[in-house]
């Protein structure tokens, strides 16, 4: 019976993992990332708006991160040229897909998916739930065996090394950001695409939950997706309910442990060195 | 930074200073201004009437007593929240967690107002207290878990938003629900445990409006807020915490004790928005009441500057909004979600020119 809940978990992980790994690129540059919610959200209403006007799901998903990417521009551009403060602007930012989204609330009108492919002993599922592996384990050698990673995390940690490279922490942290929003906006995608329907706030803080993986996983893509996929099951449990546990216990799980695992009973979580600093 | 001083500063003659003090607003002002040009812009661009637009904005919020409580109405959750966040920022802290607070706070007031039956003189500063002590130690967690942990109040505090919204779920869905109801909420409080209406000593308030003496209860929280960060040892404290933590250190203040106070302090004042829900308004605890008062808190509390004063000011603004919004839904046909469009800008924009001001200052 535990087999039933793995098509669950997988669908409920998958826009997680997007959103984790977004927050990752964004945290690990230095810049704390709150707007994963608005970022994912506006993904969403872009990939079925893009849809709907053009009748291809393929559209629909670059549409969908191209909205995202551009939400991710104006929290680089806040945050990292004019020094605001970045949680602040996160905020601000969710505020601002929330009313967006709203006010060009598009027609109810259902949309198509994005293309499955079917798997031995799997089942069916989405594409994009086949990449958030692939994706995973790519982040992670990006990020941790390439000089590129090597700078990228430098941005977040130790901005004197990136200062005698005569680097710019401005350019890493940039790329950073647009890099969170493009993965943010394709879980959004995807969240839409399984329900066929755009609704408002249908992120239901899903972007939160993908930065409490964030924290769960020490910054790190393997663990922290790791972490979705535990959360993804959290839901899945709910969901089935067969146990009679209170399901709001189940579904504040990922928040308690997020909460224990910071205050270090539970292994250490260090973040990036110099996450939310502003001076270079 | 605040009205008093201005007022000291305009006596003496030293118009400079009183200048420079006034400069302080200006970039809330002119968030105000783009804001409603903005707005006037996109309805503008959807082929309706700008002027229209605009007479309808002043006249939702001015045209009478009426609509003015109900402007006042609406800010009152928004003073609270906004204070909330204020007194976290001045201390360095962000309190992202006010709407969690809120929640609990409200819990907490509806359930001694369900169960305890004592007279209005009694039953009313408990149920108040009870509202301040569980935002309080919603607000105090996250604090305590910085000070002795170095846990970020931010993650804290939006994963305790989280928790408080599931546990309330549950109590009010799965314990305290109302007999025979569908609509996840409380039965009411005791008529005792209610703060009355203005419309029942206001006579040019009709008895629909909802003002109450909630809003009261946040103006004199204005000024407490106020009087104990501008003229107390713990106001000093706290703001030195926030501007110059070690020199604080040095001066024989704990911040880390500081941080906890403060935190609990915060989610006490978020805390008396659950008040205002529950005393003043619904009599009841209904599941998910507020709408987002604990995240417009922060743009109450930016475009206030963080002055009690400022942030007065701030929520009336956000009130007018909220009621404005509806009324250019049904008039205009113009969706809400302009204004929190809107009002997202607005943030962003005031926090850009806060980090080009300390970016200045730090060349």
């Amino acid at each position: 019976m535990i087999l039933d809940l793995i098509p669950t978990t997988l669908r409920m992980a998958t826009p997680l993992g997007f959103a984790a790994l977004g927050g990752i690129y964004s945290e690990r540059a230095g810049v704390i990332n709150l707007a994963l919610e608005g970022m994912m959200l506006i993904g969403a209403f872009g990939y079925v708006v893009g849809t709907q006007v053009s009748g291809s799901t393929g559209f629909g998903l670059l549409t969908g991160i191209g909205f995202a990417v551009g939400l991710a521009l104006l929290h680089a551009v806040a945050s990292v040229t004019f020094h605001a403060e970045q949680v602040v602007t996160g905020i601000g930012i969710n505020i601002l897909a929330l009313g967006i989204t709203e006010y060009l609330l598009p027609l109810p009108k259902q949309v198509g998916g994005l293309p499955q492919w079917q798997l031995p002993f799997i089942g069916s599922y989405s594409f994009i739930v086949y990449l958030l592996p692939v994706l995973m384990v790519v982040s992670h050698i990006l990020l941790f065996k390439t000089p590129w990673g090597l700078r990228l995390r430098a941005a977040g940690e130790s901005t004197e090394a990136l200062a005698a490279l005569s680097l710019s922490r401005a350019k890493w942290q940039y790329i950073g950001i647009l890099l969170s929003g493009l993965l943010a906006g394709v879980g959004g995608c995807f969240l839409a695409s399984e329900v066929h329907y755009f609704t408002k706030g249908m992120t239901a803080g899903r972007g939160y939950l993908a930065l409490a993986a964030v924290i769960f996983g020490n910054w790190r893509p393997l663990s922290g997706v790791s972490a979705c996929f535990l959360f993804g099951f959290a839901t899945a449990l709910e969901l089935a309910n067969r146990w009679n546990i209170p399901g709001q216990l189940l579904n504040s799980l990922p928040y308690i442990l997020t909460m224990v695992v910071l205050i270090g009973f539970v292994g250490t979580s260090r973040p990036p060195a110099s996450l939310g600093k502003m001076k270079s | 930074m605040d009205i008093r001083k201005l007022f000291i500063l305009l006596l003496q003659g030293r118009i400079s200073d009183a200048k420079q003090l006034l400069l302080n607003f200006m970039p809330s002002l002119f968030a105000i201004f783009g804001f409603f040009l903005l707005c006037g812009v996109v309805v503008h661009a959807r082929g309706q009437n700008a002027l229209e637009f605009y007479s309808i904005i002043f006249s939702s919020g001015f045209s009478s007593f009426d609509e003015f409580g109900y402007v006042l109405f609406n800010a009152t959750p928004l003073i609270f929240t906004g204070l909330a966040v204020g007194i976290g920022y001045k201390s360095g802290l962000f309190n992202i967690g006010c709407e969690g607070q809120l929640y609990v706070a409200a819990f907490a007031t509806a359930w001694i107002g369900m169960h305890l039956n004592l007279p209005a003189l009694l039953l009313v500063p408990l149920c108040i207290a009870a509202a301040m002590i569980a935002g309080a130690v919603w607000g105090a967690i996250p604090g305590y878990l910085k000070a002795k942990y170095g846990a970020h109040e931010v993650i804290n505090t939006i994963m305790m938003n989280f928790i408080a919204f599931a546990l309330m779920n549950y109590l009010v869905t799965s314990i305290y629900q109302e007999p025979g109801q569908m609509i996840p909420q409380t039965r009411q409080i005791h008529e005792t445990a209610r703060i009355p209406r203005l419309a029942s000593f206001v006579p040019s308030l009709p008895d629909s409006n909802p003002l109450n003496t909630s809003f009261l209860i946040a103006c004199v929280c204005v000024v407490f807020c106020y009087i104990l960060l501008t003229h107390t040892r713990w106001g000093y404290e706290l703001r030195l915490v926030g501007n110059a933590r070690d020199v604080a250190s040095y001066g024989g203040i704990n911040p880390r004790a500081v941080t906890v106070w403060v935190m609990a302090l915060s989610g006490a004042v978020a805390g008396l928005a659950g008040v205002a829900e529950v005393m003043g308004y619904r009599y009841r605890y209904l599941d998910s009441f507020s709408s987002g008062w604990g995240f417009t808190g922060i743009a109450v509390a930016l475009l206030g500057r963080n002055n009690p004063f400022g942030i007065l000011a701030a929520a009336v603004l956000f009130g007018l909004l909220n009621k404005v919004a509806l009324d250019i839904d049904i008039l205009l046909g113009i969706p809400r979600g302009l204004f929190f469009a809107g009002q997202g800008m607005l943030i962003i924009w005031l926090v850009c020119i806060e980090g080009i001001s300390r970016k200045k200052n730090d060349t």
